[in-house]
């Protein structure tokens, strides 16, 4: 494995490691709540964190961690107060995003624009060894809260009312899963890049799903398919010299496709199981008597 | 008379800024089985909803085994059904995972240990659901969807139980079986508020109906028998003691 010899490339594969365990493992979540677009929300929004990196000269991974999360905070306060126009807030807070990463960046010295397209697709050369220390204790956090508190997030994201009766602190656990989702955005940035994180999100859930019938087997699928698909893009990044992003984001999709054919068979083999286990005196039709009864007699 | 396990009094709550409560008095005192009625709008499920905190209250006090709601932490003692006609979310998920859930009001910090894991089965037990534990709740009916929803609620050994509608949307023999699963609770002890939109088969379970009409209290005493005519469909109670003027009460029972 010549690959492994270049230093840039072992950042890189670390780095993709990480992506492909935090991004489904928090995804799930957001999956089951049914705001699978948050992340591309979380995504426009950091897009205003790199741009003021680049214009303040700090570190664009830290202010877009920064600002992300400030951005996820204020879609859970809109989504609690907001109710009717919640929508809009939102849209008007994803393009906010957007148009200022865009103003600052212009704002920012000259020469910042072409690494731009890397923070918005991603890039392996990129990635710094500063980038990788950021990127493992975001990525720690990430693991830490979804695998921690998995029981509780369960919970709160399949019922919300219901959680608050088991006296879960029902607002601080949906803050704490925005939170984690900027987080993660933040940790996918340098390797698939802003505008393709959420695919990461969403994807290998939506297709470990196809396999599966508990929580827990899709999480263990969904976070093993996630890193198989980073290392693979990764890995083919580097020979065939195409963009790393949208080759991980292109495997997962075929992942997803090849489940699904592959889920059809499996399916028509439990309902074969299920209509076995169902007793003889159940049929499936409907049984037509040959000739009426007095029951069938109906008086007005 | 026990004392009492839910007591709201002069509740006030609006959704959006429309008054759907209007000052309600209710006590529930402890093994009785109260059946909150009402037509659609009459505010029954919004009440539910202020007991558990998911609606704002915007006048009047609610106190949960006589401490106030605010202050009210051990919600173990409490099990819940919310109206659904689903228990599935965005992800599969097993009905033991479901059930599980309810557990937490018991475990410290998340953590399910042997006890909680023989009180799910327990729960599921209770419903009927023993041998589906392993299925995913997107290949059950609806009515067993709903037993999953009481087992999640049974799952904490709660001394109350909250149901919104537990019977809305259930095939007969589900029906049944959440009847005889009430039955058992209530012969256990366990208090019972129930928003029902008909008495149905839990008729003979309930000591005393709450009848709401536009978010204020109409009927509070024995559950209304519908009887000759007035079991007839599309009937409208009229009741003896309403003052005069007044017209039919529609209490959604039977029209």
């Amino acid at each position: 494995m010549d690959l492994l010899d270049y230093a840039f490339m072992q950042r890189a594969l670390l780095a993709a490691v990480l992506v492909g365990i935090t991004a489904p493992a928090i995804g799930i979540y957001l999956v089951q709540r049914r705001q699978a677009l948050m992340g591309d929300g979380i995504g426009h929004v950091a897009m205003t964190g790199v741009g003021l990196g680049f214009l303040l000269n700090a570190s664009p991974v830290w202010m877009a961690t920064a600002v992300s999360v400030l951005g996820a905070v204020l879609m859970e306060l809109i989504r609690w107060y907001g109710r009717t126009r919640g929508d809009i807030a939102l849209a008007m807070l994803f393009y906010g995003g957007m148009a200022g990463g865009v103003m600052f960046i212009n704002l920012a010295p000259a020469g910042s624009n072409a690494n731009l397209t890397s923070y918005l697709f991603g890039s392996l050369s990129t990635v710094s060894s500063s980038d990788v220390t950021a990127i493992c204790l975001l990525a720690g956090f990430v693991v830490l809260v979804t695998l921690g508190l998995r029981r509780q997030l369960f919970a709160v994201s399949q019922d919300e009312e219901f959680a608050r009766v088991t006296g879960l602190p029902v607002r601080a656990l949906n803050l704490l899963t925005a939170v984690t989702a900027a987080v993660t955005v933040t940790v996918a940035m340098r390797v698939v890049g802003l505008l393709l994180v959420s695919a990461l999100m969403v994807v290998p859930v939506a297709a470990a799903q196809q396999l599966t019938r508990s929580f827990a087997a899709t999480f263990a699928i969904a976070v093993a398919l996630g890193v198989t698909v980073t290392i693979g893009g990764t890995v083919t990044s580097y020979y065939q010299d195409v963009p790393p992003g949208a080759t991980i984001v292109l495997l997962t999709i075929g992942a997803f496709v090849l489940l699904t054919a592959a889920s059809a068979p499996l399916a028509r083999r439990r309902a074969r199981a299920a209509a076995a286990a169902r007793p003889a005196g159940d049929p499936a039709e409907c049984a037509i008597p040959a000739s009426r009864g007095a029951a069938d007699e109906i008086g007005v | 008379m026990g004392e009492p396990v839910i007591s709201l009094r002069g509740v006030g709550a609006e959704l959006g800024s429309r008054p759907v409560l209007r000052g309600v008095d209710l006590t529930v005192r402890r093994g009785e089985v109260v059946a909150l009625l009402g037509a659609n709008g009459s505010g029954k499920s919004t009440a539910i909803r202020t007991i558990i905190g998911q609606v704002p209250l915007s006048g009047g006090s609610i106190e949960l085994f006589g401490t106030p709601r605010a202050r009210f932490r051990q919600w173990a003692r409490v099990g819940y059904v919310p109206q659904r006609t689903t228990a599935a979310g965005g992800v599969p998920a097993t009905v033991t995972e479901i059930v599980s859930s309810g557990r937490l009001s018991r475990a410290r910090f998340g953590v399910l240990r042997g006890a909680d894991h023989a009180a799910v089965r327990r729960a599921l037990d209770l419903v009927g659901m023993a041998d589906r534990a392993k299925d995913s709740v997107d290949a059950l009916s609806g009515g067993q969807h709903q037993r999953v929803l009481i087992a999640r609620a049974l799952a904490s050994e709660p001394e109350v139980l909250i149901m919104d509608e537990p019977m809305a949307g259930v095939d007969l023999v589900s029906q049944q079986v959440l009847a005889d699963t009430l039955r058992d609770q209530v012969a256990a002890g366990t208090t019972v508020l129930v928003v029902l939109h008909e008495l149905g088969p839990l008729e003979p379970l309930i000591d005393r109906a709450v009848v709401l009409r536009d978010g204020c209290v109409l009927h509070d005493g024995p559950p209304p028998r519908a009887v000759g005519q007035h079991a007839l469909p599309g009937h409208d109670h009229v009741h003896p003691h309403a003052p005069a003027g007044a017209g039919p009460i529609r209490t959604g029972l039977l029209s």
